[in-house]
């Protein structure tokens, strides 16, 4: 389980990074939590490997136009410490379920994404927030949106000299509420299935986001706002977590059956993965159904 | 360091462990890299190791050639036409099967060097699954071979078929056992060493090899050298085993003859890829239990058909799965007749071997699934029904029909006060409460009996008894141990017991200050295993849970002996005669006159700097071994009976499971397990055992399983998909008691204690799992049980 022979370079600026990147064979490492055991079971074999953890312009975390860039060398695990990320709560809700505190205080919010995985949580996240995409090259920078980001598992629109340099989340607004839930067999593995929710409200209309992952090759967003709202008909618009979850038990087998696109596998066949979807969707729609209503009341008595 | 449990822990709490892979034995080594099989099964048309070999830093490579010109098949324990080579020769037969071995200047290269090997595979159709092994049309494994069975034995003990002609009621049931591995944090290492001597190849080996040492002239017969042209030496620290090292003695071999051809010393590291690909694994087993019933649901004889699916080859120490529990196969009942049939197949799987419970987690998977199913045919507690089926404590010591003899034990009393322990009475009044609530909350028990030192004769009934040569039986279940005292009267005591981790050094240390009346920083073992100069006979080793029977009691003999030359000593220096001198305090003392005395250490150093002063004919020597051969260990019987075990414990779990309603995961809430090991040596050490057994166990009934595809090919190869529990999944709320019916038959009372609960609560958890879902119209017949096969044993039961 040795890696096959590449070239190493740690180059100090971007400018240097993309002229690297634009050599063929390149592949750039961060973290290392995803690239390093493929290099180590001969599963990919690049011939040069770009460090970009010297170049200090690729480890912002910064508030830009209502919206917080995270850049590409920034660590799962800072987002989870520094207060400036708390104001994009869904990847707070998200984090705690990436691996394992060792792995995310080297694995990357960036890395994580650019690698795709379709069972890992913040590509699900991106995609249920809408998040934007910087892409850079020697031939300039493109953003990209999350919904047209990833195409398939493990491969996403970036191409072989491109740099996911950063990563843009909208910061949430009042009237919105977050839910983040998944199951695996074992803590800290990935997921068998799991959903990123993003409830609005505002008087009395309700827009709601639901992102399954580990149920298809990409995250599967669905608009669960019809479902959310034949729901709140029955509950009326101020239920409990608990009686709302209920009501929207008995739509969500619907959403998993359009959601869950996977041939299975030994710990989960599609059918135990629409079960999965069902329950979570269930329970993390209800949880940020009830926190977009208490941020929407907070905001009115401000 | 003070505060600490054990001895060892100091050293490997702070890094400084002896790991094979840390040391450097043998200067000038080279590093090896396997080349695997991808195929199932497949014919070798061709190897081609010359781009390999002109790789720069390479220093050999070896290939099925190069295994045949040197090389004999390993000797197998029953006589099977299924020749088994450290590598591929003919044909591969499980992925990841070794097929050459790249020796260069470091493992990078060497991974370099062994992708340019090229190998021409003819890819043959592929068997994985025990049924379709049997079929008459199966694809056969072994070419001088008609079938892919590789032994079936059958054994008939009492009259078995009066007894199912007389019973009442007759519960037949077919269950499966999963295959599961154990996981060290170390793999297989070994360093070795080739050389050309007077007298033919010297070989010396470093591996984390921790017995059976059975397997040592195994090891040397396929090297076609005396076993003492062998030197094996193993670390004191092996970084973990639970059973499975014993499966790393084809690398030595092979590792050795890459020596051969390197001229140099040669280390192979196992990764944790190849560990999981082709190391070794506990056998899958199918296996039909029957049972003769009267109206009181007591069990008059019983019928076991045992098929192991013991993987690519019937690697020794297999067929020992089917036999280790031979002896305690109708468990812990008296059950007077007993018929048996063991049959093991090859297949195109990794071969199998010692995993922690060893035959034992398979055995009772069987009986005591059929146990909670007689309750329920009968309309039984399952509670009651083993009240009425156990072996009275009158009854000690209780022979079996297949020829255990059961030393001691107490089982009613400790079944009820592993009942008692969790409010047995309560659990059901709050499990029917919950059943109308529509919860899914189950209860499982499981009463098995914990065999330990085992007498290796049992691996002779695989063998037809017209076929046994007289006079040529194998038994045994011998222990040796050496403890000398240097002249400042420190005590030694050295280990051949090759630990796993268990804290041997402790007890030993414990046992003999106590014995010798000394501090215990006075005594220091260590653990060292040279066959060229620790004492050892082939039974030697760690595994089924010999150290506490069986090394204590050679302990216990040399340190006795040991007392008697340093009361000779100070009886010079008191003037006074040797019987009447106690040792106590570190001092050697007269009995009723404790101010006349002598320090030990002065007595000792008596034996080392003046023995001219000893009395005439005194040997002076302060160095003792010792032995222990249990009589009870007896070869197999001309009528196929052997106590297959010297001692045998007692285990009772009572698990108490709910299973959530939405996610179908299975929540262990409660569970009591009461441990019968005879006198307890070290409650924590005891206690750690327990916890681990329960780990382990833990994972084959909920976690892990080694799948294959229809292909064979394996489908968790990594510890993304064999999922071990971590310390998030084994928090629950535990009862662990004990009971102590001292064994007659070890010099402390100690029986063995490393395996029980990993033998029971398999079965106990399927049992809760079972009951919990007793109103879905599902059978649990098999493991692990995890959300996914709940899932869809509830919706097939539905019909969806």
């Amino acid at each position: 389980m040795k890696a096959a022979p590449f070239a190493y370079v740690r180059p100090g600026t971007v400018a240097d990074v993309v002229a690297e990147l634009s050599q063929e064979g390149s592949k750039v490492i961060a973290g290392g939590q995803s690239l390093v055991p493929v290099l180590a079971m001969r599963l990919g074999r690049p011939a040069q490997l770009i460090d970009i953890n010297a170049v200090r312009d690729l480890n912002g975390l910064a508030l830009d136009r209502g919206a917080l860039r995270v850049g590409a060398t920034v660590r799962q695990r800072r987002m989870q410490r520094e207060q400036i990320a708390a104001g994009v709560p869904l990847v707070r809700l998200a984090l705690p379920w990436v691996g394992h505190r060792e792995v995310r205080s080297r694995g990357t919010v960036c890395g994580s994404i650019a690698h795709a995985d379709p069972s890992a949580e913040l590509p699900a996240v991106a995609a249920c927030l809408e998040a934007t995409m910087v892409l850079t090259s020697q031939r300039g920078t493109r953003q990209v949106s999350a919904a047209d980001f990833f195409t398939g598992a493990l491969s996403t629109v970036a191409e072989p000299d491109e740099l996911l340099s950063d990563v843009v989340f909208p910061v949430a607004k009042p009237g919105e509420g977050f839910g983040f839930g998944e199951f695996a067999r074992r803590h800290g593995d990935f997921a068998l299935a799991g959903v990123a929710v993003r409830v609005r409200t505002s008087e009395g209309s309700v827009d709601a986001r639901l992102t399954c992952f580990g149920v298809s090759d990409v995250p599967v967003t669905v608009d669960v706002s019809q479902q959310l709202r034949a729901a709140l008909e029955k509950t009326g618009s101020d239920p409990s977590r608990p009686d709302l979850q209920s009501a929207l038990a008995a739509h969500t087998p619907g959403v998993a059956a359009v959601a869950v696109n996977t041939g299975g596998d030994s710990h989960a066949s599609p059918g135990y993965r629409r079960r999965l979807i069902s329950v979570l969707a269930a329970r993390e729609v209800s949880r940020a159904y009830v926190s977009a209503r208490l941020s929407e009341s907070e905001e009115r008595s401000r | 360091m003070t505060g600490l449990a054990r001895v060892e822990d100091a050293a490997l709490l702070t890094g400084q462990g002896r790991f094979l892979d840390d040391l450097d034995p043998l200067p000038g080594t080279l590093v090896a890299a396997v080349v695997r099989s991808p195929h199932a099964h497949a014919r070798i048309r061709s190897v081609n190791l010359e781009k390999a070999r002109r790789m720069p830093g390479v220093a050999a490579v070896i290939g099925p050639e190069e295994v045949l010109a040197t090389l004999k098949p390993f000797p197998l324990s029953v006589k099977t036409p299924h020749p088994y080579y450290p590598t591929a020769t003919d044909k591969t037969r499980f992925v990841g099967e070794p097929v050459a071995v790249v020796v260069a200047s470091d493992r990078y290269l060497a991974e370099d060097a062994a992708e340019l090997v090229e190998i021409d595979y003819e890819p043959l159709p592929v068997v994985v699954r025990t049924d379709q092994a049997l079929l008459p049309d199966a694809p056969l494994l072994h070419d001088g071979s008609d079938s892919n069975v590789a032994t079936d034995r059958e054994f008939t003990f009492g009259s078995v078929d009066e007894a199912f002609a007389e019973a009442p009621h007759v519960v037949t049931r077919t269950y499966s056992f999963p295959r599961y591995s154990s996981m060290p944090m170390e793999c297989y290492v070994v360093v070795a060493d080739w050389r050309d001597g007077p007298d033919g190849p010297e070989i010396t080996a470093h591996a984390n090899f921790h017995g059976p040492f059975s397997m040592a002239p195994v090891v040397a017969g396929a090297l076609g050298i005396p076993t003492s042209s062998l030197r094996l030496v193993v670390p004191a620290d092996i970084g973990g085993s639970f059973g499975i090292k014993s499966g790393v003695y084809p690398y030595i071999a092979l590792m050795a003859l890459a020596s051969k051809h390197a001229g140099r010393p040669v280390r192979w590291s196992e990764d944790r890829l190849e560990h999981l690909l082709a190391s070794s694994a506990g056998s899958d087993r199918i296996m039909t239990f029957e049972a003769a019933v009267d109206d009181d649901a007591v069990i008059s004889a019983l019928r076991v058909d045992l098929i192991d699916n013991v993987g690519a080859y019937l690697r020794p120490p297999e067929p020992s799965t089917l036999y280790r529990c031979f002896g305690n196969i109708t468990g812990a009942y008296t059950i007077d007749a007993v018929h048996i049939r063991a049959r093991a197949v090859v297949t195109n799987k990794t071969p199998t071997g010692l995993n922690r419970g060893f035959g034992g987690q398979q055995l009772y998977f069987g009986l005591e699934r059929l146990i909670d199913d007689i309750a329920r045919e009968r309309d039984l507690d399952p509670a009651e029904v083993r009240r009425r089926n156990l072996i009275p404590a009158k009854a000690f010591p209780y022979a079996t029909p297949s020829g255990g003899i059961y030393d001691s034990g107490d089982y009613e009393r400790a079944f009820e006060l592993a009942l008692d322990n969790v409010d047995y009475q309560r659990l059901r009044k709050e499990q029917r409460v919950a059943r109308e609530n529509g919860e899914w909350m189950g209860i499982g028990i499981a009463t098995v009996v914990d065999p330990s030192a085992t007498n290796i004769g049992y691996v002779g009934l695989a063998t037809p008894v017209q076929d046994r040569t007289a006079k040529r039986g194998k038994s045994g279940s011998t222990e040796h141990v050496r403890v000398t005292v240097d002249p400042q009267g420190v005590v030694g005591v050295l280990l051949g017991t090759v630990p796993q981790g268990q804290g041997h050094a402790t007890v030993a240390r414990d046992i003999v200050a106590e014995r010798l009346g000394l501090p215990k920083e006075q005594v220091r073992p260590r653990v060292e295993m040279d066959t060229a100069s620790t004492p050892w006979t082939i039974s030697s080793g760690s595994y089924s849970s010999r150290f506490s029977p069986l090394l204590t009691s050679a302990l216990l003999e040399a340190a006795d002996r040991i007392a008697e030359s340093i009361k000779v000593a100070a009886a010079v220096l008191l003037e006074v005669e040797a019987e009447r001198l106690e040792l106590a305090d570190g001092m050697v003392r007269v009995i009723g006159d404790p101010d006349r005395s002598v320090a030990f250490r002065h007595a000792a150093g008596l034996i080392h700097w003046d023995p001219g002063s000893l009395p005439d004919g005194f040997s002076a020597r302060l160095y003792e071994e010792a032995a222990y051969t249990p009589p009870q260990s007896k070869a197999a019987s001309r009528t196929d009976q052997i106590n297959s075990s010297l001692c045998y414990g007692f285990v009772a779990d009572v698990v108490v499971v709910r299973i959530d309603p939405e996610t179908l995961t299975v929540k262990i809430e409660d569970l009591s397990t009461v441990h019968d090991a005879g006198t307890i040596l070290n409650k924590t050490l005891l206690e750690g055992q327990v916890h681990g057994a329960i780990t382990q166990a833990l994972g084959g009934a909920l976690f892990e399983e080694m799948t294959y595809s229809d292909a064979g090919q394996p489908t968790a190869g990594t510890f993304m998909d064999y999922l071990c529990p971590t310390s998030a999944e084994s928090v629950f709320p535990l009862t662990s008691d004990h009971l102590e019916t001292p064994s007659p038959l070890t010099r402390l009372g100690a029986k063995g204690c490393g395996e029980g609960s990993s033998m029971s609560l398999p079965v106990a958890i399927a049992n809760a799992v079972a009951d919990a879902l007793q109103r879905e119209g599902i059978t649990v017949d098999s493991l692990p049980l995890h959300g996914n096969v709940l899932h869809e044993l509830l919706t097939t039961s539905k019909g969806n």
